[in-house]
């Protein structure tokens, strides 16, 4: 505990600064939060750790005043308070960092921020206190920038100076990094110790258990909304705090793929215009995938990989037949359907609206991507029983955890949904998948499970091309690795040759980077 | 003080059932506190628009006669609406498919048993054609739909006018701006008491049967609710939306033309300056106060044509303009939405200091 001397607020007079106690949170008859007991102090980096359904984000929405406990207590420096709504959480000195940025487009920098104040303040002074923020926490942001111009990151931190902005006594951050590169990443790490070094305490949501390790130095574990304990991270190993989390040992992901076969997917000389204003191009894409190989592709987000997905889901037609071929077959013309006929499958990013229909049941999702078979339709006319049968099918075999009967897509956590999406194109026996972000924010357990069913995808004979911003996956399951930049793909080299550090520098745009080691 | 809409997390399903009856419920106090501030008793007026309306057998069958277009268009609009796709020219639809149709009716075919046929087939043609431009214009250009379907109900108005006047003048119709009179041979078969019930009114029943089995049967019906409820999700189905566009705007112009030639075959047998009192526009509150179920629509369409005839009623018994039932109609839309709204979203009310008031 005493590991950081430079701290001295609140820690030698023992409050809290905030104390959750004891917090009920009942939705009907489901208990999402039972009794949890949170003690967070000035100047510590507290994690919460938790699979999805865990009960993470209800007891942040509790903290946050986006949602009223069922029972139990919240105080703050000692006093019992009520977070009636975000203003009130906001007016009490707490900060929050969503997962998923809601910042408009077109705006500047200091615009987003304004129009996100409670207070008005003029763009001239917002633009005056992002740059001091900026200075003090290595947060560089240009205040006249657009926002549709910055990265991932930059987005990020337009968030965490929008929070900034109203000096919090505790900021939340729910999953920062995942959409960060390695350099990214650090430069938050760095940004939030100089936050916690002036008496800022952080409340860090993750399942990024190195992570965790590294930045935290206390760690809530939940479990099926109960706690489970708090622990200091640095003690226990991250196979440890896994097993905590999910109850169990979570098994490792054998990635030992046999020889690869024939080419399934050619893609040669693939460019694209881009589909909007804030699109971007795709520039000579060329790759080969092989039957029985995971090819991975790297990148930060925004770089190109919603539109390579989509002219290889044949989403959008691509600039000739021959640019992408699937088994000898070119298709660069054909639409998703016909690439679906010759054995592909596609798992999109965005599991809600465009991997499923939020509002509709499992089994008319079954019937999203699988319509065309001749066991889902007949003549036109849709046979609902063969769809609940297979939706039934994806979730014994993927582990999918939903409530009774036929729940709709909108109703299953995160790492659930991604089961059942990726379960759905998996039964299949696909020659081909392409999936876009496989494990973006679902749960460690859950992600294992995907990622094992991908390798054993491979091993029996799928070609299978991973796009992901995760590199730990991509390292653990793929044979070869490209990265993409600004529309452009670096010709894929085998992992065993690539450095954490190479592919870091080629996502940044450094060409010489593959080569520095 | 700021007032927020906060989705409910488990939206009740009773709630969502008993909605379009709340609805109705507020409009009809909202009604009558139209009609008091008219100088009327809200009390005759409810005389007057619904109880004489639904005790008077006449009335009734007046009623079915009225819901006949009023289904007929609503249901063709709930392909559009459930796919998000928004045909608000229904009216000029409507009266393409009537001009089409009477062109072959006015051409001298004698007494052919496939007149009426050919005559319903030329009416939908005629609907679905002309909501093909405002479908068209949105897959090719981007044009709002909205817009330009709307803007041709007025295009549709005005050729019927200068048909009516001109070219299709009954030249023994003393300077009337009407055509002749239709032959026996295109007028709908008529059955029940008086002979006033047409066989449009099966073909609303039929319609109705028919969409309910697409909407809820189908991989067409899947697709549409697709479309609608999450747009990339249907492109990642290979449901081009251009080919939905095409299609729903193909379907309820044609139903919205058919209801046209079935008004002229069935009910005025002629065509002439003013032949649907808005029945293009109030198909829309018909479509979503049925919530855009064919079951739903068949009942919407039986309330929103007591607001015509008691419209009519109350012109003469109580003087009142017949706009008060628009604005009564436009205020049933309102309603119905809002209902809708406050199935899914509470009202919240807080104030500056962040608590709910």
């Amino acid at each position: 505990m005493a590991s950081e001397p430079s701290v001295d607020v609140d820690r030698a007079g023992g409050v809290p600064l905030v104390s959750m106690r004891g917090i009920v949170k009942r939705f009907g008859d489901f208990t999402a939060n039972d009794g949890i007991d949170l003690d967070i102090r000035a100047g510590e980096i507290h994690a919460l750790l938790g699979e999805n359904g865990a009960g993470k984000s209800t007891l942040v929405k509790i903290l946050y005043g986006l949602l009223q406990p069922s029972a139990g207590e919240i105080l703050w420096s000692g006093r019992p308070v009520v977070l009636a709504s975000p203003v009130a959480a906001r007016s009490l000195g707490i900060g929050m960092v969503f997962q998923h940025f809601s910042l408009f487009e077109n705006l500047t920098v200091a615009e987003n921020i304004a129009a996100a104040m409670d207070q008005g303040l003029s763009l001239g002074a917002i633009a005056a206190r992002v740059k001091e923020i900026g200075e003090r926490y290595g947060l560089q942001l240009d205040p006249g920038r657009p926002v549709w111009t910055l990265s991932a990151g930059e987005r990020q931190r337009i968030e965490i100076v929008r929070c900034l902005m109203q000096d919090p006594r505790l900021l939340v951050l729910d999953e920062p990094t995942s959409v960060l590169t390695p350099q990214e990443a650090e430069r938050l790490f760095e940004t939030l110790e100089s936050l916690r070094d002036q008496g800022t305490a952080i409340l860090y949501i993750s399942h990024r258990l190195e992570e965790v390790r590294r930045l935290c130095t206390q760690a809530t574990i939940l479990r099926l909304g109960r706690k489970v304990g708090t622990v200091d991270p640095r003690s226990v190993s991250a196979r440890q705090l896994a097993a905590m989390m999910v109850g169990a040992e979570v098994g490792e992901v054998r990635a030992d793929a046999g020889p690869a076969g024939a080419p399934v997917l050619s893609v040669r000389d693939l460019s694209l215009p881009p589909a909007s204003v804030h699109g971007i191009a795709l520039r000579d894409v060329a790759l080969e995938v092989r039957a029985g190989e995971i090819v991975g592709i790297a990148g930060i987000a925004g770089n190109g990989q919603s539109e390579l997905f989509g002219a290889l889901s044949g989403e959008r037609p691509a600039n000739a037949a021959s640019t992408i071929v699937i088994d000898g077959v070119p298709v660069g013309l054909q639409g998703v359907n016909a690439r679906r006929a010759l054995g592909a499958a596609f798992v999109a990013e965005e599991r809600l609206g465009h991997g499923a229909v939020p509002a509709h049941a499992l089994s008319d999702n079954i019937v999203l991507t699988r319509h065309a078979e001749p066991g889902i339709s007949r003549l036109g006319f849709l046979l609902p029983a063969a769809a609940k049968a297979l939706a039934e099918r994806v979730r014994t075999a993927f582990d999918v955890r939903a409530g009774r009967g036929d729940p709709a897509a909108a109703t299953l956590s995160g790492g659930n949904l991604q089961k059942f999406v990726v379960g759905r194109e998996m039964t299949r026996q696909p020659r081909l998948l392409v999936v876009n972000q496989p494990t973006w924010g679902v749960d460690a357990a859950a992600a294992a499970l995907i990622r094992q069913a991908l390798v054993d995808g491979a091993k029996a004979g799928a070609a299978i091309l991973v796009i992901s911003q995760d590199l730990d996956e991509l390292f653990e399951i793929s044979g070869r690795i490209a990265v993409i930049h600004d529309g452009r793909l670096s010709a894929p080299r085998p992992a065993g040759e690539l450095t954490r550090e190479a592919i870091g520098l080629l996502m940044g745009g450094s060409g010489e980077g593959a080569h520095a080691h | 003080m700021r007032i927020e809409l906060v989705r409910r997390a488990h939206p009740s399903a009773l709630a969502r059932a008993l909605a379009p009856l709340a609805a109705l419920a507020v409009a009809l106090a909202l009604g009558a506190l139209l009609i008091s501030a008219l100088g009327r008793s809200p009390a005759a007026a409810f005389d007057v628009y619904i109880r004489s309306q639904l005790t008077d057998p006449w009335a009734l069958t007046e009623l079915v006669i009225k819901a006949t277009p009023l289904v007929l268009i609503a249901i063709g609009l709930s392909f559009c609406f459930r796919a998000s796709l928004w045909n608000i020219g229904a009216e000029g639809q409507f009266v393409v498919g009537a001009i089409v149709a009477t062109w072959l009716a006015l051409s001298g075919f004698g007494a052919s048993p496939w007149l009426l046929p050919a005559l319903l087939i030329l009416g939908a043609a005629g609907g679905a054609l002309y909501a093909l431009i405002p479908a068209i214009l949105r897959v090719r250009f981007g044009v709002s739909e909205i817009l330009t379907s709307l803007m041709l109900v007025y295009v549709a108005e005005l050729l019927l006018d200068y048909l009516v006047r001109g070219p299709w003048r009954d030249p023994r119709g003393f300077n009337f701006p009407q055509t002749r009179l239709f032959s026996d041979a295109a007028m709908l078969p008529t059955f029940g008491d008086g002979g006033r019930l047409h066989l449009g009114v099966l073909i609303a029943l039929v319609a109705v049967f028919v969409a309910w089995i697409v909407m809820s049967r189908t991989l067409f019906g899947y697709r549409l609710r697709v479309t609608g409820d999450a747009p990339r999700a249907a492109r990642f189905a290979g449901f081009r939306p251009a080919s939905t566009t095409l299609a729903v705007f193909a379907i309820s112009g044609a139903m919205a033309g058919l209801a046209g030639i079935i008004e002229i075959t069935g009910q005025m047998h002629q065509l002439r300056p003013a032949i649907s009192p808005g029945y293009g526009f109030t198909a829309i509150i018909v479509a979503f106060l049925g919530r855009l179920h064919p079951v739903g629509i068949l009942a919407a369409g039986l309330v929103l044509a007591l607001t015509f005839i008691g419209g009519e009623s109350a012109q003469i018994a109580l003087k009142l303009p017949f706009d008060v039932t628009r604005a009564f109609q436009g205020l049933l839309l309102f309603c119905v939405l809002a209902a809708d709204s406050l199935v899914t979203y509470r009202i919240r009310l807080v104030s500056a200091a962040g608590r709910p008031a």
